[in-house]
């Protein structure tokens, strides 16, 4: 049960075992996915032909390794893109709730903030799909009205976008109220005592009191952009997201490329995770 | 200072309505607007509950609906029972490093986009794959084997992609179960089972409840997995949904779908909550 | 020496809270220099007094002036008063030394003055070697230094100190009273001390206001409140005091008889402020160090003392404040009386019964409020 409280050993391994077996199953697919990214085939399956880089360096039309594929980097530049006006709009926007929530009292307040977690209750298709109808319907009303054509609320980047802003908003308020709820209001009674003004309690103090969780809000919006299908599918048009575009690469059947992709992308989010892991490390002590 | 807190106030108003407005709840009413109309000439629609009665009387459709319903369930059903022994042995069994260790390990797959996850289980489960090759290797089976396109597939990937969403609530609460309870239930006669039972599971119900529903909603919601492991008899209800909207361009049956899967997430949701009393604010907080 | 400037006076100050009245009418004025401490329990007004005099709350009504300019309208950063916090309050992002600076720099005092008059402060605090420590690196009275030196580097007229002790232990506590009260003494500063626990305020007060119910009871010097406290709240919050209710059967030259039960009366002295009659209802206060101890009851037969019977139900050693709990036999009341360490009354037994006396002077006599 716990440590303290002896168990027969073989109750001990078989636990132990149980445990390996999860991880074992956690770890495979991150596990083949790299491993056949380097594998000399054309396909991302046994047998193993020996070690290439081919898959991230080659350049020719029967082996087009990620380097080289103008088509797969111009989609990652697109999904760079999206994440850093999501991140750039929803920790805007959080910022701003969380000091709604935290520090202000008014009607319905508990009624608005059940309303603010509702985009995480909603499925990401269904999010896609409303906003699709509603810039539809607008667009149309536009065009009706003023014979304007409102272009960019056609499926695309801005829809992409707003459609991820609209619930990624959520959860980096939801870190960033966190964050402002621990702080002892005194600290900013104590600086304003103290002879700032309220704008240089808000920047020397409250801000710098956030920072973690800002940052760690917006690694979190950054990846979770950066991840996104259900939404992003249903409101892009030609220039895909580099999720998008891997996707359709999986159905028309895949080759080794695909994995060094993937392996890139484990490796930038690893690295993303380590450094909010290694902020809210600091943020606790 | 009345009037500058109230102007901060309205400031701070403005954003969280517009973005709640015009990028969820207007949105949701158009979709409802939509779902409840029905073409009656070229651009002439009326007020018509036609949509939904199509997805009664189409077979396809609502055993789709159901059959997403029962397999989300199990889904997850299968991740709370593998979870919990896990969330366990890192909540209470392992001290300082070891235990940040192994509970960073799980967070893993969430840093790892769901795309890349899949086509990790697409490499193993294929009848060219891993497992089915090292099948052969042992003997085991005769030929290769397609392990791919099937009920089970679809469980493993919902399982493994849902697998975060349950261990974070449940480490969370178990940690909150201080030793000296267990060691005091043990002190008073107690057994590992009924610890288990009447300390440890109550404890951790709260947990559990996040845990669960928001499983339940992700799972529903997914596209990507069923899509992929299942194949073309994956039956998924957002396959639906896509299908209606970017396929056949029917937005009416597709928003009509919507409207259903929303309206069963909710009342799912509601009846965990209902159950074991809880409030979403407080599921949504762990 | 004859006129003494006056730092703080508060005029008819009200707050009130929706219904509640949080402060009731406060007037007072603190001497340039004082120790000036406010003690009561807690939701008696007191932090809602010392957030109106640091600016953080107005006044419904009344005036707060400092040094004889009124502070209404005056917002926190603008007043010559600076507060420590209850838990302190230090920036935790910052190190010691931009806590200390924090102030200069929003006064946008020169960096090199400010490296100067910084070093001072953590010098004047015994902690000069410490400015590039992070705050999470000092010790609790470390931090209490430090709270204090933020506020006193920018030379306030008014040091308010809000229960800034309340989160140490004990021992700790008994030290920051004594170091509190000299650094006091030495920066000449005007503090005002709010706190619940009256043993610290009698140790490091010039004066003392007892506030109850938004409202003060009584101002005076430790020992004035002490030994002539003016109210029954008084005389029951400051030092420790046994208790009877009784009704006033005879007074005569200030000094009142009055009757708890029957064959039980006592003798005590009427406060000043109550006009007392025969039949009025009084609570009567001893404090348990006047209260002697007969050995044997036919020795001592003062008509001035007060004299009851009762048997010693335990003895609580606590060194020099070791007490004995007595139950009074004629009303079953409890008892306690000091038992001064002379070794005298070691022969004292659980189950004895003894004779214990006490003087009407020592004794105070307050009319009920009904």
């Amino acid at each position: 049960m716990i440590p303290s409280i002896a168990q027969p050993a073989s109750l001990r391994w078989t636990y132990r075992i149980y445990i390996l077996m999860f991880y074992i199953f956690l770890v495979a697919p991150l596990l083949v996915v790299a491993t056949f990214a380097f594998n000399d085939s054309l396909f991302p399956s046994l047998p193993w032909n020996g070690f290439t880089l081919d898959w991230f360096v080659s350049d020719t039309s029967e082996r087009l390794g990620v380097f080289s594929d103008s088509a797969m980097l111009e989609s990652v530049g697109i999904s760079a893109f999206v994440a850093f006006w999501v991140t750039a709009l929803s920790l805007l926007v959080a910022t701003s709730n969380a000091f709604l929530f935290e520090r202000y009292d008014f009607r319905f307040k508990e009624f608005f903030y059940m309303l603010m977690l509702l985009p995480l209750v909603i499925p990401g298709v269904i999010l896609g799909i409303s906003i699709l109808i509603a810039s539809n319907s607008f667009v149309n009303a536009v065009d009706e009205a003023f014979n304007i054509e409102v272009e960019f609320l056609r499926p695309g980047l801005v829809l992409v976008i707003l459609g991820q802003f609209a619930f990624i908003t959520t959860i980096a308020t939801m870190v960033i109220s966190a964050r402002l709820r621990k702080m002892d209001r005194s600290l900013e009674e104590a600086a304003y005592n103290l002879g700032a003004t309220k704008s240089a309690v808000l920047r020397t103090i409250t801000l710098p009191y956030l920072k973690p969780a800002l940052v760690g809000a917006g690694i979190v919006a950054f990846l979770m952009s950066f991840e996104n299908f259900n939404t992003t599918l249903m409101l892009t048009s030609s220039d895909s997201p580099l999720t998008i575009t891997m996707f359709d690469r999986l159905r028309e059947g895949s080759t080794p490329e695909l994995n060094a992709v993937s392996l890139l992308l484990m490796i930038v989010s690893g690295i993303l995770a380590l450094l909010s892991v290694l902020v809210q490390i600091k943020e606790a002590s | 200072m009345k009037a500058q807190s109230r102007l901060f106030f309205y400031l701070l108003l403005t954003p969280f309505f517009l973005w709640l407005l015009l990028l969820v709840i207007l949105p949701h009413i158009d979709m409802l607007g939509i779902a409840l109309r029905e073409q009656t000439a070229p651009r002439q629609y009326a007020f018509s509950f036609s949509n939904f009665s199509e997805f009664f009387k189409e077979p396809l459709y609502w055993r789709t609906f159901l059959r997403t319903a029962i397999m989300s369930i199990v889904a997850t059903a299968l991740t709370l029972l593998i979870a919990f022994p896990v969330s366990y042995y890192i909540a209470k069994m392992l001290r300082g490093r070891s235990k940040s260790l192994l509970f960073l390990l799980c967070l893993i797959p969430f840093w790892v986009s769901e795309l890349v996850r899949t086509y990790g289980w697409m490499i193993l489960l294929r009848e060219t794959g891993v497992i089915s090759n090292a099948l052969q290797w042992l003997g085991l089976v005769s030929g290769p084997v397609e392990l791919l396109y099937n009920d089970a597939a679809i469980m493993v990937g919902l399982v493994y992609t849902s697998m975060l969403f349950m261990v974070v609530p449940l480490v969370t609460v178990l940690e909150s179960l201080s030793d000296d309870i267990i060691e005091a239930s043990y002190d008073l006669g107690g057994n590992m089972w009924t610890t288990m039972k009447n300390i440890v599971i109550p404890h951790a119900m709260p947990g559990i409840v996040s845990g669960c529903i928001i499983v339940f909603m992700m799972t529903l919601g997914n596209y990507l997995t069923p899509n992929l492991l299942g194949g073309k008899d994956s039956l998924w209800f957002t396959e639906q949904i896509y299908t209606q909207f970017i396929t056949r361009f029917n937005w009416e049956l597709g928003s009509a779908f919507g409207i259903l899967l929303l309206l069963l997430s909710s009342l799912i949701v509601w009846l965990g909550l209902k159950l074991t009393k809880q409030t979403l604010t407080s599921t949504m907080a762990s | 020496m004859t006129s003494t400037l006056i730092d703080l006076e508060t005029r008819h100050v009200n707050k009130h809270y929706g219904d509640f009245t949080a402060v009731n009418n406060v007037s007072l004025k603190i001497e340039k220099g004082s120790f000036f401490s406010i003690l009561g329990p807690s939701g008696c007004g007191k932090t809602t007094l010392l957030r109106m005099i640091a600016g953080f709350d107005e006044p419904d009504s009344g005036d707060i002036l400092i040094q004889g300019d009124s502070m209404l309208g005056v917002p926190p950063n603008k007043r010559p008063a600076n507060m420590v916090f209850q838990h302190l309050a230090l920036f935790p992002m910052m190190s010691v030394a931009e806590n200390v600076a924090y102030g200069l720099k929003q006064r946008k005092v020169q960096a090199a003055e400010i490296t100067k008059r910084v070093n001072n402060a953590l010098e004047s605090v015994d902690l000069g070697d410490s400015g590039n420590k992070r705050i999470s690196q000092l010790s609790g009275g470390q931090k209490q230094r430090i709270a204090i030196a933020r506020c006193l580097v920018l030379e306030p007229k008014l040091l308010l100190l809000d229960e800034p002790l309340g989160a140490l232990d004990l021992k700790l506590r008994e030290h920051m009273k004594v170091e509190l009260k000299q650094m006091q003494s030495r920066v000449g500063t005007t503090f005002i001390y709010i706190t619940h626990d009256q043993s610290e305020a009698l140790v490091m007060s010039n004066n003392i206001a007892v506030m109850n119910k938004g409202s003060f009871e009584q101002v005076g010097s430790p020992s004035d409140l002490y030994y002539h406290p003016e109210t029954a709240f008084t005389a029951g919050f400051v030092g420790d005091a046994n208790q009877w209710q009784a009704s006033v059967s005879h007074i005569e030259n200030g000094v009142c008889t009055a009757k708890v039960s029957d064959g039980l009366t006592l003798t005590g002295h009427i406060n000043p402020n109550d006009a007392l009659q025969t039949g009025d209802l009084v609570d009567v206060f001893v404090r348990p160090e006047a209260i002697k101890i007969i050995a044997d009851h036919t020795s001592q037969n003062d008509q001035q003392s007060n004299q009851v019977d009762c048997i010693v139900i335990d003895l609580l050693f606590n060194g020099a404040n070791s007490t004995a709990l007595l139950k009074e036999t004629i009303s079953n009341k409890e008892l306690h009386v000091a038992l001064p360490q002379t070794g005298e009354y070691s022969g004292l037994q659980k189950g004895q019964t003894i004779t214990i006396a006490w003087n009407p002077e020592q004794t105070h006599c307050f009319k009920v409020v009904s």
